[in-house]
């Protein structure tokens, strides 16, 4: 939540802060006014992978009764404040004071006593789809499946909806911070495109399209061209009919970590 | 024969001391390293040659000493005689033989759990004066250490952490005082900066850097603001023993983005400012960045260097400012003399012939964001610059990032957060960064050498013809200090958030850096 636009992470080591002593178990702000107060802040920090109304886009649907990564308000307020790590959610605590964190928690729970985004289509079709399609080639559900794309395995708790559908009709419409295609050509005329996995002043890591993981000197390279909104994912818009699309939306959004 | 023995022992006991005189002319052992920035005019230049542009490409670790502490390690080690002060997250002390990189003695103190520290609970060096090293500590106290043992002379509580005071930098130590610079930027204290005795840690002076209702400077705040106006004094500043002025660089005004309630120009935020050192009694200020609101705080290391500029022999003072324009001030008068940005800024139009900034329109934060260069961590920030007598050029370190800055709510309650707002990354703007050598006086580029992302290192030049610097991606690295070519670089493994020193052992040169959470030092092979 909060500054949705990552922060490098260079900026999360520099600015940890120390936890309050005593984090309340109850919201102690929770009158109508803290929530409104919340929504203000929710559109300012959070709404832009959240969606203002919170059911999700590139950050997770948090209008839902139960959420998964805050089952209570202490650990919902410390979500915020701290952010989830290995993803792309950020610590809030360098833009939100506690009263704020408690003001955009106690919006974030009002979002939870409103209806449910219903979703369409046939989860069990979607599934017999995705495996057909060959998602499974690049995509990890579970145990099985390829490393090329995102892993999707619990993708239904961190994507609304109305994002996965328009990540299946246009795959680089949003593409994770972290992920960039670079295409690289090494000094013995090697063609190599893949993802880049890390990268300094003086190397590159990436993994190729046929999984090998690649370390170049940049030295040894003659270029490298980063293609920022590329992704290796075809569109399947004109691949699926209105019906398949659903079911294939409503089984990845049955995709859940528990 | 046992006369000459006692003149030996009676030399080696007298070397010993790091009197005030000593670090007056540190440059006269450039074996040490006495002072944070290497001299009081903060340099951060080596006169050993040793190591140089023909040979350093032979540059290895000599030893590594890993700290017990996994929070960020921006110490800046001391050096004395063959033994290294370095410091430690929270706020512990360990001195190093500087031969085997073995501890002779730690100084270890647990500290509160509920210190409030905006960036992370660490310290960025120890001060040394006679036989005693001094630490400023996250709970906001100052200790004097015995430098032979570790054990502590006096300890002395600066300000209440639990209103989110702490102290981060290393004190400087002068005449027979400890000048010691305060953190709590981000929590609405008003800021200070203190001295006191060195022998008995009673307080010397205070100078507020919030002037009190009523006093000079109080009318640049509104209503109550100034009672949380920040300004903190959280990096070491520097020191003109012919002038006897303290030289100190303040923080931003509270709270950071919510500029509404605190209209005016905030003094003395944001400001240089020249204390007479022995009554802390202001001298001069001058003001980078009236009315701060994109937490820029101008805490960098004044840069004492005599220069003609245009034509006429003057004392300067060099700084090159979070707000991403390097200035040249005259460090006698704080007239403002030049100043020209040294990385990308949208914030300012330009500056007029006082330099004080035109604020460019629709560069305020709004409740919704608004994108603004530099990155509210700056064109540079905390970690050091460093000028050598021998190229004539001004390293810096910058940052090319700008940032989508916020205003929030703004209401003070001791010891929270008192932001007023924030800041979130432009997406897709992961930033680069710079190694750039100006000329000192008109502030044009020379040269520079990119950097992959923006840094958190500082920079050190040497006689060797060499400038040393680091990187986010944890290289040390090499460059020839007139082309700016690289000639050298380690990969330490660990993010680089410090400033190198040179120093050496045995007659020998040697280059030390602390990087991840380890102290290295590095020597020609041997």
């Amino acid at each position: 939540m909060s500054l949705c636009g990552l922060l490098a992470a260079h900026m999360l080591l520099m600015w940890q802060a120390e936890l309050p002593t005593e984090v309340p178990k109850q919201n102690p702000y929770t009158s109508a006014a803290e929530v409104q107060h919340g929504k203000r802040l929710f559109a300012a920090n959070c709404a832009v992978c959240h969606a203002p109304d919170g059911t999700g886009g590139r950050g997770a649907n948090l209008a839902r009764p139960r959420l998964q990564r805050a089952p209570d308000d202490h650990a919902l307020f410390l979500v915020i404040r701290q952010g989830v790590p290995g993803t792309e959610m950020p610590p809030g605590w360098w833009v939100l004071n506690e009263h704020e964190i408690w003001q955009v928690a106690a919006y974030v729970r009002s979002l939870g006593r409103v209806a449910q985004e219903s979703v369409a289509g046939n989860a069990r079709a979607g599934g017999d789809l995705f495996r057909t399609l060959g998602c499974p080639g690049c995509h990890q559900t579970g145990a099985v499946g390829g490393r090329m794309g995102p892993p999707l395995t619990d993708i239904g708790s961190r994507r609304g909806a109305a994002y996965l559908r328009a990540k299946v009709l246009e795959p680089a419409s949003s593409l994770p911070e972290e992920f960039l295609q670079v295409q690289i050509v090494t000094r013995d005329g090697r063609r190599i495109t893949g993802i880049r996995l890390n990268e300094d002043n003086y190397s590159i890591q990436v993994r190729d399209l046929s999984d090998q993981l690649l370390s170049f000197w940049k030295e040894e390279l003659t270029s490298i061209e980063r293609q920022p909104g590329r992704s290796p994912m075809p569109s399947y818009r004109e691949r699926l009919s209105d019906r398949e699309l659903d079911d294939l939306v409503a089984y990845l959004v049955s995709l859940q970590s528990d | 024969m046992k006369t000459l023995l006692g003149l030996m022992i009676a030399g080696i006991l007298a070397q010993a001391q790091v009197t005030y005189e000593r670090i007056r002319h540190a440059e006269r052992e450039p074996g040490n390293w006495l002072t944070y920035s290497g001299t009081y005019s903060s340099h951060r230049y080596s006169r050993l040659d040793q190591i140089n542009v023909q040979n350093v490409s032979k540059l290895r670790p000599l030893w590594v000493y890993q700290f017990n502490a996994l929070d960020k390690a921006e110490s800046t080690p001391l050096v004395v005689d063959g033994v290294m002060y370095v410091t430690e997250s929270p706020s512990n002390v360990t001195a190093l033989d500087t031969r085997t990189g073995r501890a002779m003695w730690s100084f270890r103190r647990e500290v509160p759990k509920d210190v409030r520290v905006c960036c992370g609970q660490v310290n960025r060096g120890v001060a040394i004066l006679d036989d005693q090293v001094f630490v400023g500590t996250v709970d906001a106290h100052v200790i004097a250490l015995d430098a032979k043992t570790g054990s502590v002379r006096w300890d002395v509580t600066v300000a209440d952490y639990k209103t989110g005071h702490a102290i981060t930098a290393a004190p400087l130590a002068l005449k027979d005082k400890i000048v010691v610079g305060m953190a709590g930027g981000e929590f609405g204290v008003r800021g200070f900066l203190d001295a006191y005795d060195a022998k008995t840690g009673k307080q010397a002076w205070r100078f507020w850097t919030v002037p009190v209702k009523g006093e000079p400077g109080s009318e640049t705040w509104s209503g109550e603001s100034w009672k949380n106006g920040s300004a903190a004094t959280w990096i070491t500043g520097s020191y003109d023993p012919d002038l006897n002025v303290i030289y100190w660089g303040t923080g931003n005004p509270g709270p950071d983005w919510n500029g509404d309630v605190r209209s005016g120009d905030n003094l003395y935020s944001d400001c240089l400012i020249a204390l007479d050192a022995d009554t802390g009694k202001l001298k001069w200020y001058f003001q980078f960045t009236p009315h701060d609101v994109w937490d820029i705080d101008a805490t960098e290391i004044p840069v004492l260097v005599d220069g003609i500029f245009r034509e006429q022999p003057r004392k300067l003072v060099l700084f090159a400012n979070r707000n991403a324009f390097y200035y040249v001030l005259d460090r006698q008068t704080g007239q403002f003399l030049h100043a020209k940005p040294y990385a990308k800024q949208t914030w300012a139009t330009q500056l007029d012939d006082r330099g004080r900034p035109i604020p460019a329109p629709g560069a305020q934060p709004t409740e919704t964001g608004v994108t603004v260069y530099p990155h509210s961590a700056g064109g540079t920030n905390w970690y050091s610059p460093s000028y050598s007598p021998k190229t004539n050029l001004f390293y810096v370190a910058a940052r090319e990032s700008g940032a989508v800055v916020y205003k929030g709510e703004a209401e003070y309650r001791p010891g929270a957060e008192y932001d007023g707002g924030g800041l979130r990354n432009i997406p897709g703007e992961p930033g680069t960064g710079a190694i750039r050598a100006l000329e000192p006086m008109s502030g044009e580029l020379r040269w520079e050498y990119p950097l992959f992302s923006p840094p958190w290192a500082g920079m050190l030049s040497t006689a060797g013809g060499l400038v040393f610097g680091g990187c986010d991606e944890g290289y040390l690295f090499a460059l020839d200090a007139a082309t700016g070519k690289p000639l050298w670089r380690f990969q330490t493994g660990g993010k680089i958030i410090s400033s190198p020193i040179s120093y050496s052992t045995d007659g020998r040169q040697r280059v030390a850096i602390a990087a991840g959470h380890a102290i290295y030092v590095f020597g020609l092979e041997e």
